[in-house]
C-alpha cells in the first residue's frame, strides 16, 4: 500500500508500524511481515506479507483443507484478511493517539494485491471509490490488481478487510454467528450503502442462508427499509415449478387411489415433506441412492420427534434403482419424480426392470423436464441443460417413445400429464407420464 | 431302542412336568440343539418358572428355532407340548423352513413325574397340575401323526427312555455321497428313440432283451445319467423310455427325480379322476398295450420318484422345475410342489399356462441346479442354473449336460411327435439375463478371494459406493474389474526425499522376492480397457466411461484395431487391459485448471512480486535478509512446481494426442494372467499396433544388488518424471505387495505443495502412515484377481459384480489421498 501524502513517512503513524524496522506478528493464519520497501516524503509503501504454513493447513488443529497442493498461501483471502485485522487493528478502527485528524481524512492511496480473485473486483471496489486495474495471471481466476483511490486508512482497511473474502468466495474457517458482528463492524459508514450488499453479505457469510438474513435484517434497520425487499436474491417465486410439480404428483397419486406409496429417488425429502401431511397415504417408503440425502430428509421431516402414528407410516431407506430390490414390490404406487434424467441411458433398461418389474405397482409417476420448453427459460443458455448432472433431457417426443417400450414390454397403459404454464408450441416445463398397470378401465 | 429321525428336522419332546425331557435332551443332543422353555422364560424374565412370561418366552423361542432351522441345524424343543395349539405352532415353524418336525413323547407314569418334581425346589405347583399335563397328553397321543409328525416315538417307561439312542438317517433327497461325474438329461417325454441315441452318443452301451427292447445302458467310465423327470407324456414310446430308464435306477446307472407328468400319470393309473390331456392319453393308451405287471412296475416306479435331488456334496442339484437354493435338501409339501411345479403364481398366460416366476433371475447359491419343465429353445446358464428342456418331443432336440465338465450333447428330435398348444420353438422370453438384486452389494459383505480368503467389507463401505456405483459408474456388464490402489514405498530416512527406491527393494528382498521388474510410472489416468469382438468400454479406476458417445467409441475401435493380434493368439472374443491414458488432462482437465494451475497462477503472482519487494526494502537498510531467502526459495519452489505439473499436459483435439500405455494383460474368455511374469505382459501387449499405444520402459532388478534400479530412477525422476512402480517379476507373489511406487522429488511437489522440499516440511511429512493403505491395497488386488477368475470362468454376473462392487466399496474407506 503506497501514499503521495506528504510527509508519506506519517503513514508509518497511522498504521503504528516504523517505517525502518521490519517486523514479525504471529497471527492464527501464520507469521505476518510487515516492511517498508519505501519511506520517502514523497512515497511511501508498506507490504504486508503473511507467510503461511502448508503443512499445518492440512494437518494442523482444525485444518479444514485436505490439499497441500493450495492456492491458500498465496492468493489474497481471508487467511491474508485475518492476518490484516490482526496486525493493523488500531489503524483499521480508524484510531490514530498521534494523528488523529489524518486518520480521519482521505488521503491518496495504491493499493497493490498482487494474486486476488478478480471476477467481481471491478464491481465491488468502484462503488467505494477505487480505480481497479486488473493484470489477469494467464488462464486463471487470479489477477494482479491495483486500487487507486483517494480513501480514509481505515475504509480502505475495512474494504479490503470485507471484501477479499467477498472476492475469494470462501472462508478458511468455520463461519459461525459472530461473523455478522464482524461484518457489520467492518462495514460501518458504506456497506448499507453499496449497491451489492445483498452480493457482499450472502459472499461474506459463506452463503449461510440464515446468518444472511440476519445480517441483512440489521442492514435494513440502519437503512430503514423492511429486509424482504433487500432479499429479492433468496425469495423464491411464488408458485415455483417445484410447488407444481408436487401438487401433480399428489393429485395422480389421489386419482389412483393410492395408499401405500414409493417415493423412488426421494432425495432431501421434498414430496415426502408433502405425502406426510396427507393421512391418506398410509405408508410412504422413500428411498435414494445417497445416504447423505436420507440423512437430510429425515432431519427436515424431523423424524426424531414425530409422533409414533405419523413416524410408523414412513419409511426410509437407502437402495438404488439399478439394482432390483425386492423390499419395494407390494405398493399401489410409486413416484419417480425428476430422476430418470440422472440416471445414465444405458442404465435405463435396469431401471425399468427395477420399478416396473421388481416393485411393479399398479401406478408409476414419472416426472422429467420438457426439453422443448428450455428455450423459453431466460436465464439458461441454449443447448445447457437445466442441471449439471443431468444425463439427458427429453422433448416429449422421446419421452413418449420411452414409456410406450416401458408400458407395452411391461404390461402398463401410459398417460401424460404437462406441469406448469403450458406453452402453445412447447407445452409445459415439466411432463409427467402416469402408467397403469392392467387394461381395465 | 433306536429312535431313527431325519438328519436334518425339529423334534419336538412331549411330555408332562417331571417326565425327565431336560434330562433326555441333555444325554443326545448338545446343549446349543436343545431350545428349553424353561431358560427361554429366564432370558425374558430372569425367573425359569414365571408362567406369565410363557407368552413372551415361546415369541423368542420360535424365533431361534426359525432361525436354526433355516441354517440347516437340528433343533430340539424342551418344553411339555402337551397341547395341541402348542405343537401347532412349532409344526408352522418346521413348515416354514422346510424341514420335518419329529416328534418324541416321553409318555412317562404320572408317579415318576411327581416323584421327581418333588425334589426339586422350585417346582411346588401341586400334582394337580402334572395330572393335567398326563391328561391332555394321553388325549393327544393318537392324533400327532394327523398333526403332522413325520415320525413319532413313544418312550413308554423309564427303561425305554434310559435305553434308547438316536440314530440319523439321511433324507431320500439327500445323495451327496453321489459324486458323479453325471449325465444331465432333459424332459424325455416319451422319446425313447431319440433317448436311445443320445445315450450312445454320451457313450453308453444299450442293453436288449429278447424282444430287442432296452432295458439298460450302461455308462462309460463310472459315469451315472440323471434325467430330470417327464420321462412320460405324449411322445410315441412312453412304455419304451419307462423300460430303459427303470433298467438303469435298478441297475445304479441311472438316477431320476420326479416330474409333473409322472405324478399325474402314477394318479390316473391309480384311478384318480384325473383330465386326461397334455399328453396323458398317449400314455395310457400306450401302456394299455402293456402287461398288468408291466403297468404295476411303472406305477410303483413313478411313484418312487422323489421330487428333488442333492448330490455330489450338494455342488449339483437336479429338480424337475428347478429349485431355489434355501429349498436344496429340504423336506416340505411346498418344496416338493417347487420342485415339480416351478414358481407358479397360479395365473395363466394367453396360452393357458401356468405363469412362472423367473426363480433363476434371483438364484444366488453355489450350487450347480439343473432342470426341465419350462420350454426353452436353446439350453443356456441362468446364474449357474440351467433348464434341459429343448422340447424334443415337439420336434425340437434331446439335450444332456455333462457334469461336471459342463458340456452340452444333444440329439435333433426325429420329427415332431406331438403338436403343441402354443408356439415352438417358444418366443426368446424377455429376460434381463444378469439381473443384479440390490442385496448382492449391500450391507456387511464377506468375498472369499483365491488370493487372500474372505475379504470384509462393511455395510458402511458398501453404502457409500452404491452411490457412485450407480450415479456414475458404467454398465455392470462392461465393468468387470476395477484397479487395486497401490501404496508408495516406505517413507525414506534420506533428508533430500520423501521416496527412494532403497526401500522398495529392501521391501522385496525382505520378503524373499529376488527379482522385481521397474516399470515406468506414466503420468496420465489409468484406464481398464474391455475390448470385445463388438462393444466393450474404457473406463477409469472408479468405473466411469472416459469419453461420451463418438469419441468413445472412436478410442475403443482404435484399441480394437491394435489389438486384432492377440485375440487370435489368445483365441478370445474379448480382452481386459490394465493401462495408463495419457495425457493427464484428457480427462482431468478440471481438477488441472480449478486446483493445479490455480495454485501455480496464484504462486507465481504473489511471489516474486514479494521478493522485488523485499529486495527493496532491503535495498534501504531495512534487514528483511532471512525473509528474503525463503521468499526466494518459494518463488523458485513455485516455479519449479508449475513445470512439474505442466509436463504432463499436452494439447489434444478430439483423439489426437491421446496415447494408451497398456501393462498388463488382465483376462481373456477363460483366461487371467496375474500368474505370468511382468515381462510377459509387457512382451505381449507390444504386439499392440499402432501410434495410439505407447510402450512401458522397465528394468528387471536384483533384489540383492539393486544399484542398477537406484541409478535408473534417478535418471527417471532428475527431469522431473513421476517415478517407477516396483513388482515383483514374477506377478502374483503370496502375500506381498502386488507393487508398490516410488515417485519422483520434482514429481511430488504436485502430490504435496510446492514447498513440500524444504527441510522442516520434509521433517514433518516423513510422519505418514502407510498401514491402512498397504492393507488396502491387498484386499483390493485380491477382489480385483477374483473378478476376473470369476469373468473368465463366465460366472453369473452378479458374482463378479459382487468383487468390482466390493473394491469400490474399499476405496471409500478414507486413507491418506496423497499416498
Amino acid at each position: 500500500m503506497t501514499t503521495t501524502h506528504q510527509p508519506a513517512t506519517d503513514l508509518g503513524h497511522l498504521l503504528h508500524k516504523h517505517p525502518d524496522r521490519a517486523q514479525s506478528f504471529t497471527t492464527s493464519s501464520g507469521v505476518a511481515h510487515v516492511f517498508y520497501p519505501k519511506a520517502t516524503n514523497e512515497e511511501c509503501t508498506v507490504a504486508l506479507l503473511l507467510e503461511v504454513d502448508p503443512i499445518a493447513l492440512v494437518r494442523g488443529p482444525g485444518s479444514t483443507l485436505t490439499q497441500y497442493v493450495n492456492d491458500r498461501p498465496y492468493a489474497a483471502g481471508s487467511l491474508l484478511t485475518v492476518a490484516l485485522g490482526s496486525v493493523f487493528r488500531t489503524a483499521m478502527n480508524g484510531r490514530s493517539e498521534s494523528y488523529p485528524e489524518l486518520a480521519q481524512t482521505p488521503i491518496p492511496l495504491v493499493i497493490r494485491i498482487p494474486a486476488l480473485p478478480h471476477k467481481l473486483a471491478e464491481r465491488l471496489f468502484t462503488p467505494l471509490g477505487w480505480e481497479v486495474r486488473i493484470n489477469e495471471h494467464g488462464d486463471s481466476r487470479y489477477g494482479d490488481v491495483t486500487l487507486t483511490g483517494t480513501v480514509k486508512l481505515s475504509d480502505a482497511l475495512k474494504h479490503l478487510y470485507v471484501l477479499l473474502p467477498v472476492l475469494d468466495g470462501g472462508k478458511h474457517y468455520w463461519v459461525a454467528a459472530d461473523e455478522v458482528d464482524k461484518l457489520l463492524k467492518a462495514g460501518d459508514g458504506w456497506l448499507a450503502a453499496h449497491p451489492d450488499k445483498e452480493l457482499i453479505t450472502t459472499r461474506y457469510l459463506a452463503r449461510k442462508r440464515p446468518l444472511v438474513l440476519s445480517a441483512l435484517e440489521r442492514l435494513a434497520e440502519v437503512d430503514e427499509v423492511e429486509p424482504e425487499e433487500l432479499d429479492n436474491a433468496l425469495a423464491e417465486p411464488k408458485i415455483s415449478l417445484a410447488r407444481q410439480r408436487k401438487e401433480a404428483v399428489i393429485k395422480a397419486l389421489k386419482e389412483a387411489r393410492a395408499k401405500r406409496v414409493l417415493d423412488l429417488g426421494c432425495g432431501g425429502g421434498a414430496l415426502l415433506r408433502e405425502l406426510i401431511t396427507e393421512p391418506e397415504f398410509t405408508e410412504i417408503h422413500g428411498v435414494d441412492v445417497s445416504a447423505k440425502a436420507l440423512q437430510e430428509a429425515a432431519r427436515k421431516l424431523r423424524l426424531d420427534r414425530m409422533p409414533d402414528r405419523t413416524r410408523e407410516r414412513i419409511t426410509l431407506r437407502q437402495s438404488a434403482l439399478t439394482y432390483a430390490d425386492t423390499e419395494l414390490a407390494g405398493y399401489d404406487a410409486a413416484v419417480l419424480m425428476e430422476v430418470v434424467e440422472h440416471v445414465d441411458p444405458s442404465r435405463l433398461p435396469a431401471l425399468e426392470h427395477s420399478v416396473f418389474a421388481v416393485a411393479r405397482p399398479a401406478t408409476v409417476l414419472v416426472t422429467t423436464p420438457n426439453v422443448e420448453y428450455n428455450a423459453l427459460f431466460e436465464t439458461l443458455p441454449a443447448g445447457q441443460m437445466r442441471h449439471s448432472d443431468h444425463r439427458f433431457e427429453w422433448t416429449r417426443a422421446e419421452f413418449a417413445q420411452w414409456a410406450e417400450g416401458v408400458a407395452s414390454r411391461r404390461g402398463y397403459r401410459v398417460k401424460y400429464v404437462g406441469i406448469g404454464p403450458e406453452d402453445a408450441e412447447r407445452g409445459a416445463p415439466t411432463q409427467m407420464a402416469v402408467f397403469s398397470l392392467g387394461d381395465e378401465n | 431302542m433306536d429312535l431313527k429321525i431325519p438328519d436334518l428336522c425339529l423334534v419336538v419332546l412331549i411330555g408332562a412336568s417331571g417326565s425327565g425331557k431336560s434330562t433326555f435332551a441333555r444325554k443326545h443332543f448338545l446343549p446349543t440343539q436343545v431350545l428349553s422353555s424353561d431358560y427361554f422364560r429366564g432370558l425374558v424374565s430372569d425367573d425359569e418358572n414365571d408362567q406369565s412370561a410363557s407368552a413372551a418366552a415361546f415369541d423368542v423361542l420360535h424365533y431361534v428355532a426359525a432361525k436354526r432351522l433355516e441354517a440347516g441345524k437340528v433343533t430340539v424343543i424342551d418344553a411339555t407340548n402337551v397341547q395341541a395349539p402348542d405343537r401347532a405352532k412349532l409344526i408352522e415353524v418346521a413348515k416354514k423352513a422346510n424341514v420335518l418336525p419329529v416328534a418324541i413323547v416321553l409318555d412317562t407314569p404320572t408317579d415318576v413325574c411327581l416323584k421327581r418334581n418333588a425334589s426339586r425346589p422350585d417346582r411346588d405347583f401341586g400334582a394337580h397340575v402334572v395330572k393335567r399335563h398326563r391328561a391332555a397328553l394321553q388325549r393327544s397321543l393318537k392324533f400327532l401323526g394327523k398333526e403332522g409328525f413325520k415320525r413319532v416315538h413313544v418312550l413308554h417307561s423309564e427303561s425305554d427312555v434310559d435305553n434308547s439312542v438316536i440314530v440319523y438317517e439321511r433324507l431320500f433327497n439327500d445323495l451327496r455321497h453321489e459324486t458323479g461325474p453325471f449325465d444331465v438329461i432333459g424332459d424325455v417325454h416319451g422319446c425313447r428313440a431319440e433317448l436311445e441315441e443320445l445315450l450312445v452318443e454320451l457313450g453308453y452301451t444299450l442293453v436288449r432283451d429278447a424282444e430287442d427292447r432296452s432295458v439298460d445302458a450302461i455308462p462309460p467310465d463310472n459315469r451315472k445319467a440323471v434325467f430330470v423327470g417327464d420321462l412320460v407324456d405324449r411322445g410315441p414310446d412312453t412304455p419304451g423310455v419307462l423300460r430303459l430308464v427303470m433298467g438303469m435306477v435298478g441297475n445304479g446307472h441311472a438316477l431320476s427325480v420326479r416330474g409333473n407328468h409322472e405324478e399325474k400319470l402314477v394318479r390316473a393309473l391309480r384311478g384318480h379322476k384325473v383330465t386326461v390331456r397334455h399328453g396323458l392319453e398317449k400314455s395310457l393308451e400306450q401302456l394299455a398295450h402293456e402287461t398288468p405287471e408291466f403297468r404295476r412296475a411303472a406305477e410303483k416306479f413313478c411313484d418312487g420318484l422323489v421330487a428333488h435331488y442333492v448330490l455330489d456334496d450338494g455342488n449339483l442339484v437336479v429338480a424337475h422345475a428347478g429349485l431355489p437354493e434355501r429349498y436344496h435338501g429340504r423336506a416340505s409339501a411346498k418344496v416338493r410342489s417347487f420342485a415339480l411345479y416351478g414358481d407358479t403364481t397360479g395365473e395363466t398366460d394367453e396360452y393357458g399356462l401356468p405363469v412362472r416366476l423367473p426363480w433363476a433371475n434371483d438364484y444366488r447359491g453355489s450350487a450347480m441346479v439343473l432342470y426341465g419343465h419350462v420350454l426353452v429353445p436353446e439350453a443356456e446358464w441362468i446364474n449357474n442354473t440351467m433348464c434341459l428342456e429343448t422340447g424334443v418331443v415337439f420336434g425340437g432336440k434331446l439335450t444332456a449336460l455333462r457334469y461336471p465338465e459342463k458340456d452340452l450333447v444333444s440329439v435333433k428330435a426325429h420329427q415332431t411327435w406331438y403338436e403343441n398348444e402354443w408356439p415352438f420353438p417358444p418366443p426368446v422370453a424377455e429376460r434381463a439375463p444378469d439381473v443384479l438384486a440390490l442385496t448382492d452389494v449391500t450391507g456387511l459383505r464377506r468375498i472369499e478371494t483365491s488370493v487372500m480368503g474372505a475379504v470384509t467389507i462393511r455395510a458402511e463401505q458398501s453404502a457409500s459406493a452404491l452411490e457412485v456405483m450407480s450415479r456414475f459408474a458404467i454398465d455392470p456388464h462392461d465393468l468387470l474389474y476395477l484397479p487395486p490402489t497401490m501404496a508408495p514405498c516406505a517413507t525414506s530416512p534420506r533428508d533430500d526425499v520423501l521416496e527412494h527406491p532403497d526401500q522398495a527393494f529392501t521391501e522385496y528382498a525382505a520378503a524373499g522376492v529376488s527379482q522385481v521388474i521397474c516399470e515406468e510410472k506414466h503420468m496420465g489416468s489409468r484406464a481398464v480397457l474391455l475390448v470385445r469382438r463388438e462393444g466393450g468400454a474404457i473406463y477409469t479406476r472408479t468405473g466411469r466411461t472416459f469419453f461420451d458417445g463418438a469419441l468413445g467409441e472412436e478410442l475403443l475401435d482404435r484399441v480394437r484395431d491394435g489389438a486384432k493380434p492377440l485375440f487370435d493368439e489368445l483365441s478370445t472374443d474379448w480382452l481386459l487391459l490394465d493401462a495408463e491414458l495419457m495425457p493427464w488432462n484428457a480427462k482431468a482437465s478440471g481438477l488441472i485448471r480449478e486446483q493445479y494451475a490455480a495454485v501455480g497462477a496464484a504462486a507465481v503472482g504473489a511471489l516474486p512480486v514479494a521478493v522485488s519487494a523485499l529486495e527493496t526494502a532491503a535495498g534501504r537498510g531495512v534487514d528483511v535478509s532471512e525473509l528474503l531467502a525463503r521468499t526466494s526459495q518459494r518463488a523458485s519452489n513455485a516455479e519449479a512446481y508449475r513445470k512439474a505439473y505442466e509436463r504432463y499436459c499436452w494439447p489434444t483435439e478430439g483423439l489426437d494426442g491421446v496415447r494408451i500405455a497398456p501393462f498388463q494383460l488382465l483376462a481373456a474368455e477363460g483366461q487371467t494372467f496375474h500368474d505370468r511374469s511382468h515381462l510377459w505382459h509387457l512382451e505381449t501387449l507390444s504386439k499392440l499396433a499402432g501410434p495410439l499405444f505407447q510402450q512401458t520402459r522397465h528394468l528387471v532388478v536384483d533384489t540383492a544388488d539393486p544399484a542398477a534400479g537406484v541409478k535408473w530412477w534417478e535418471e527417471l525422476t532428475a527431469e522431473g518424471g513421476e517415478g517407477m512402480v516396483v513388482k515383483p517379476l514374477q506377478n502374483l507373489t503370496g502375500r506381498v505387495q502386488p507393487g508398490v511406487k516410488v515417485r519422483g522429488r520434482e514429481y511430488l511437489r504436485i502430490i504435496y505443495g510446492p514447498d513440500y522440499t524444504e527441510p522442516q516440511n520434509l521433517q514433518r511429512l516423513r510422519k505418514r502412515s502407510l498401514g491402512r493403505k498397504r492393507g488396502l491395497a491387498l484386499r483390493e488386488y485380491a477382489l480385483g484377481i477374483e473378478a476376473l477368475e470369476r469373468a473368465a470362468r463366465g460366472e453369473p454376473l452378479w458374482r463378479v459384480h459382487e468383487c468390482v462392487f466390493g473394491v469400490l466399496a474399499l476405496e471409500s474407506e478414507p486413507v491418506d489421498p496423497r499416498l
